[in-house]
């Protein structure tokens, strides 16, 4: 079974931007090992028999007609932003480079 | 000493690699039904869905489907018979859910080429591109930076997002490597971005405007010794928004590449910026490893199986290929590579090809088009189609072949109807732009302008042909420039004995 370990954990959190101490990085990444372990067990009934499922249902191609219909109005889709300027989402720049 | 272009292509071995994203013109979005209009107000065409709220769900648009597979097949690819879409993830705010929606090893088409030809010293030679993959996925919102090194705002930074594009469906297009380009990798690189506009465009899945960012190309390019049968590390360049600038973007890596070897450094693996100014590039933000995004299968989406008879229906609407028909249009109008081309660049081919189809002579449709209404167009800078309609253009043309109108009388028609004056029909009864082609008014006209210049009149008598300019001139200020000229020098030549 796949071992997880401090480093991979803190690398999760930077991916993740989640400051953590070295207490939680500690307490964590023996958490995530029980929770591996506990998903591994499925490894231990799934066959060769057993394509590998991604999907609960078996269904494929659900889809809409290209049509639109009315948006969120610019109050309502920034409602529940922590800040905002000129009706943008304002965010805390995280990266240093422009796209 | 730096190391100059064609320095730099003596010595090592360029290798192409080019991603092409192209925005779809759905009307909605790829996963909801909000609106895709370019240029709407901040976050006026945003939903749950595509602002990631939690719990939102969603569901994909059918036409990208078709328009991805059309892309595929004009692309000469395999349409997988079973594909997923994949959860990318990052932090960034450009996507609220903090993954974009795209496809991972399953993409939709594979396996696919196109052939682009250039000109070479050896004349026209076929490159052909093969193509890996094209795959769906979704666009991301649009960020404004504010701050910081600007000063605009007391050394904070802060980013402001709107979210109106993200969710517009997005088609990742990618080439494998092209090796063997040599010297002329920045024109293939050219001429298949080209050569793929254009066939998204006779496709009518996207509007591929460059400009406005709805076709953008990434170009990978690395360096080997010639000869080392080996390949160099390549970096990317992003940030490229013309056709101009692939191919500038193209060989500015390769000068900057080669100097790096030669100064004994190493290439870095990296994604760098196209800075349009000075043609270089510089590195861009190092992002994620392809393993940090975490890909997983997104379980809020069900597979796509495309059945064999939907691509085939699909396959039978794909239109004349671009290249062949640009072929076969030369072919019957007669005209030149350059004269073709610069009705391709104008975006006029459909246009001319509409006009000639409704009997404009070719030259005259070609002229008309690329010559007075562009001229117009280009003032009022808009596209010459929004002006005036072919049928028009092709009223006028026809006017001018039967001889009611001259080119000086048909350009008043023109402009006429531009005004918003009407019909060209319409135009010409309120301007009075017919042609004086009534016999008997033009010979009164004549015998003024013998009776104004009578040693004029008497040096044609004794043969002095080119001295009949004056008289015609006169004849057709007395007219207000709407006789015919031709007409008029046969009737006077006739009237002193030289005709």
């Amino acid at each position: 079974m796949a071992a997880i370990s401090r480093e991979e954990v803190a690398h999760l959190a930077r991916l993740s931007r989640i400051e953590m101490t070295p207490d939680e990085l500690d307490h964590l990444a023996s958490e995530m090992q029980l929770i591996l372990g506990a998903v591994a067990r499925v490894q231990e009934v799934a066959a060769a028999d057993i394509p590998p499922t991604s999907h609960a249902l078996p269904m494929t191609n659900v889809f809409r007609e290209d049509v639109t219909k009315p948006s969120l109005s610019p109050e309502d889709a920034l409602s529940g932003a922590p800040a905002r300027e000129e009706d943008r989402f304002k965010v805390p720049q995280i990266l240093g480079d422009a796209e | 000493m730096a190391l100059n272009y064609d320095q730099a292509v003596s010595k090592y071995e360029p290798t192409l690699g080019l991603e092409v994203h192209v925005e779809l013109n759905t009307n909605s979005k790829m996963f909801c039904s909000c609106s895709t209009v370019f240029g709407a107000e901040p976050n006026t065409q945003t939903c749950p869905v595509c602002l990631g709220m939690p719990g939102a769900l969603p569901v994909v648009n059918a036409k990208a489907i078709e328009s991805s597979i059309l892309i595929g097949l004009a692309l000469n690819c395999s349409i997988a018979p079973y594909s997923r879409f994949a959860r990318k993830n990052y932090f960034y705010p450009d996507m609220p859910k903090n993954f974009q929606t795209s496809q991972y090893d399953e993409p939709i088409c594979v396996d696919g080429y196109l052939d682009v030809e250039i000109e070479t010293d050896e004349g026209p030679k076929t490159f052909r591109v093969d193509i890996e993959r094209v795959h769906m996925e979704e666009d991301t919102g649009k960020s404004l930076h504010v701050g910081g090194a600007t000063g605009r705002i007391h050394g904070a930074e802060y980013s402001l997002l709107d979210y109106n594009r993200a969710g517009i469906p997005l088609v990742e297009i990618v080439t494998r490597i092209v090796p063997g380009t040599g010297k002329y990798a920045p024109a293939v690189a050219r001429a298949y971005v080209t050569e793929l506009r254009d066939i998204l465009r006779s496709l009518g899945v996207s509007d591929v405007k460059m400009e406005q960012g709805s076709l953008r190309c990434d170009a990978n390019v690395s360096l080997a010794p010639i000869g080392s049968g080996k390949l160099g590390t390549r970096s990317e360049t992003k940030n490229v928004n013309s056709l101009r600038s692939v191919e500038r973007a193209v060989a500015g890596e390769i000068v900057r590449q080669a100097n790096r070897l030669e100064a004994g450094e190493r290439i870095v693996q990296e994604t760098r910026h196209f800075l349009e100014e000075s043609g270089e590039t510089r590195p861009g933000r190092s992002k994620e490893t392809a393993e940090d995004y975490r890909y997983f299968p997104e379980p809020d989406l069900v597979p796509v199986a495309p059945d064999a008879k939907w691509i085939e229906e699909l396959r039978a609407t794909l239109p004349e290929k671009p290249s062949t028909r640009r072929k076969r249009l030369q072919e019957a109008w007669g005209v030149s590579d350059n004269e073709m081309a610069s009705m391709v660049n104008a975006e006029l081919l459909d246009t001319v090809e509409a006009t000639i189809a409704l009997g404009a002579e070719p030259a005259r449709a070609r002229g008309w088009w690329l010559g007075e209404i562009s001229r117009l167009a280009n003032e009022k800078e808009v596209h010459p189609t929004s002006l005036i309609t072919a049928e028009q253009v092709a009223e006028v043309i026809a006017l001018i072949a039967n001889g009611e109108l001259t080119d000086k009388l048909a350009r008043g028609v023109v402009e006429g109807v531009i005004a918003g004056e009407g019909s060209p029909r319409e135009v010409i009864d309120k301007r009075g732009l017919k042609v004086v082609s009534d016999d008997g008014a033009l010979m009164t006209a004549i015998e003024a302008a013998i009776a104004a210049q009578p040693d004029t009149a008497e040096r044609i008598r004794g043969g002095n042909i080119p001295a009949a300019g004056a008289l015609i001139g006169a004849v057709m200020k007395a007219t207000g420039g709407q006789a015919d000229a031709a007409k008029v020098r046969e009737l006077l030549l006739k009237h002193l004995g030289q005709g």
